[in-house]
């Protein structure tokens, strides 16, 4: 037991912890060595948002996995994937900002860096989002994961309690529904890639659905009925 | 012992070089889609294979220049020959540039149909008899806010237009891509109805602006952007730059263009280039040119409008987009 554990704590975690950046740490090279593609602006967009939905994807898989296979200790990757799902989007939310938002503003009369192109790009922002039905869903889908950021340390489950905490994070439902959204509504024609996201949220949630009707079927069975 | 020995390989054994590709290739798409199996992603954006820009053509002699052409800095031919919007080669912009080695654009034919005298099979010789090629430096403007400054080599529709010798019922002209699987891998995927459709108004394509491509700097036309045969329009959206045109067909009625039929409220017959007209889900009044950071205005008409404005005055552009 201790030396599995050691092996997850100091093997696996650090592992999977070198792995996760290992997209951010290519786009890095690829920018530096100019392996982008002829518009790496919008390659940059693409990549941060996709590995965000990944991450996403990947947070939704530890229960059921963990469940399938009965490998308990997944759990312990549960908190860095979602991490990961929100540095990733993050960085596709700022990256949206500079390349898409900042850069069509074309006037900047006072200067790129000055209050009134602060003024200018938040507008530009809160236009979009207000404007564009898939920057709507993909801006609420980062704001579901902010809450879920700031209370994934350790003191802020205690001071949730386990039980208001596990009800808060159940948002992260509500992100993978919104990102597979997000995704299908900016395609052109091409919807096969986000409908494969969409197929696998699906599956991820439908189990979830699944499992939770069948203890409902049979806790009321075993279960006094004074319990409730 | 004096045994002889057969040599190693038989030359009976010895795989045929094209076999051999061909089984690359093969391989290659196997172990993407076992990737994309084990993954449950579609592969395509995979990362097996890089860009590659389109291996230098024939010269193309005796170019005459254009007063249409402007003196904007141009775009390289990498960027021109790794970013294209080709869904016949797949969804990516840079799997044309991966996959458009396997179209043939010699020999070529382009059918003649519809209301015109001419009607029937030419070769591209024929469509190319008679003309001087010019060198025509045209911004080009995508539906998708880039943009690109790209020296084409073709001659005027018109010159063409006229050699079919439409009748007056001719209202509209339509063209067709190439619709062969066998070379256009991309045509397996129903991601569009093939084969790719785009039509013009009578006016707009004899206009002079409006011009039959064969060449890049110079050069013959890299498949991945549309060889032998495509065409240039300016002042409208890229997705009216028809390639690889097979078919041409004189009709009455306004054509169903491809990305109209695809999305009616998103894509238009006319498709001008309009900063004033979004597309529903993004803005079009700007425009980020390939290679710089900051966006650029868009011009109305895509800065055209000196010569194409007066085609659609009195016209709603907002409901004619």
């Amino acid at each position: 037991m201790v030396v599995a554990d050691r092996l997850l704590r100091f093997g696996l975690k650090p592992l999977a912890f070198v792995a996760s950046l290992g997209p951010a740490a290519w786009l890095v090279w690829a920018i530096l060595t100019g392996n982008l593609s002829a518009n790496p602006l919008s390659d940059l967009t693409n990549e941060t948002g996709i590995w965000a939905l990944r991450f996403v994807c990947i947070t939704l898989a530890i229960t059921p996995l963990r469940k399938l296979t009965g490998w308990n200790q997944a759990i312990r990757f549960r908190r860095m994937t979602g991490l990961f799902a929100f540095f990733y989007g993050t960085l596709h939310f700022l990256t949206y900002i500079v390349v898409d938002r900042f850069a069509s503003l074309v006037d900047f009369p006072d200067g790129y860096i000055a209050w009134s192109t602060a003024r200018h790009l938040l507008a530009a922002i809160g236009e979009d989002i207000y404007k564009r039905p898939y920057i709507t869903i993909g801006f609420s889908a980062w704001l579901t994961m902010l809450p879920l950021a700031l209370t994934s340390t350790a003191g802020m489950i205690r001071r949730l309690g386990g039980r208001a905490w596990n009800r808060l994070h159940k948002l992260v439902y509500a992100t993978g529904v919104l990102v597979v959204i997000h995704y299908w509504w900016l395609v052109k024609a091409d919807i096969n890639r986000p409908a494969a996201y969409g197929v696998v949220v699906a599956l991820l949630l439908g189990v979830r659905v699944y499992w939770a009707g069948r203890r409902r079927a049979i806790v009321p069975r075993t279960a006094p009925v004074t319990a409730r | 012992m004096l045994i002889k020995r057969a040599p190693d390989i038989r030359s009976s054994e010895i795989t045929d070089q094209k076999l051999y590709l061909n089984r690359r290739e093969f391989i290659r798409a196997a172990t993407g889609t076992a990737a994309a199996v084990a993954t449950g992603m579609t592969l395509g954006e995979a990362w097996l294979d890089a860009a590659t820009p389109a291996p230098h053509g024939r010269k193309l002699e005796g170019l005459k220049k254009s007063a249409f052409s402007t003196d904007e800095k141009l775009n390289k031919w990498e960027e021109i020959t790794t970013y294209n919007n080709y869904y016949e080669f797949g969804i990516d912009k840079d799997s044309p540039s991966m996959l458009a080695r396997s179209l043939k654009p010699e020999p070529w034919t382009v059918t003649v149909d519809g209301e015109c005298a001419k009607k029937g099979p030419m070769n591209l010789e024929d469509v190319l008899k008679g003309e001087t090629l010019e060198e025509r430096i045209y911004r080009h403007r995508c539906v998708e806010r880039w943009s690109m400054v790209i020296p084409w080599v073709g001659f005027p529709l018109a010159n063409f237009i006229k050699k079919c010798e439409p009748t007056s019922k001719a209202k509209y002209i339509e063209f067709q891509t190439l619709n062969d699987a066998k070379q256009m891998p991309g045509l397996r995927s129903p991601v569009l109805r093939w084969p790719y459709v785009e039509g013009l108004r009578m006016d707009e394509a004899m206009h002079p602006l409006t011009i039959l491509v064969v060449g890049l700097y110079g050069e013959v036309l890299p498949n991945q952007d549309g060889a032998p045969l495509r065409l240039a329009v300016p002042w409208k959206y890229g997705f009216k730059h028809i390639k690889s045109i097979v078919k041409v067909k004189f009709v009455e009625k306004q054509p169903l263009n491809t990305w109209q039929d695809q999305a009616s409220n998103e894509y238009g017959f006319y498709a001008n280039v309009n900063p004033t007209v979004d597309h529903p889900r993004w803005s079009q009044a700007t425009e980020r040119r390939i290679g710089e950071f900051l966006m650029r205005k868009t011009l109305m008409f895509n800065g055209y409008g000196d010569q194409v404005a007066s085609l659609y005055s009195g016209m709603d552009l907002r409901k004619n987009f």
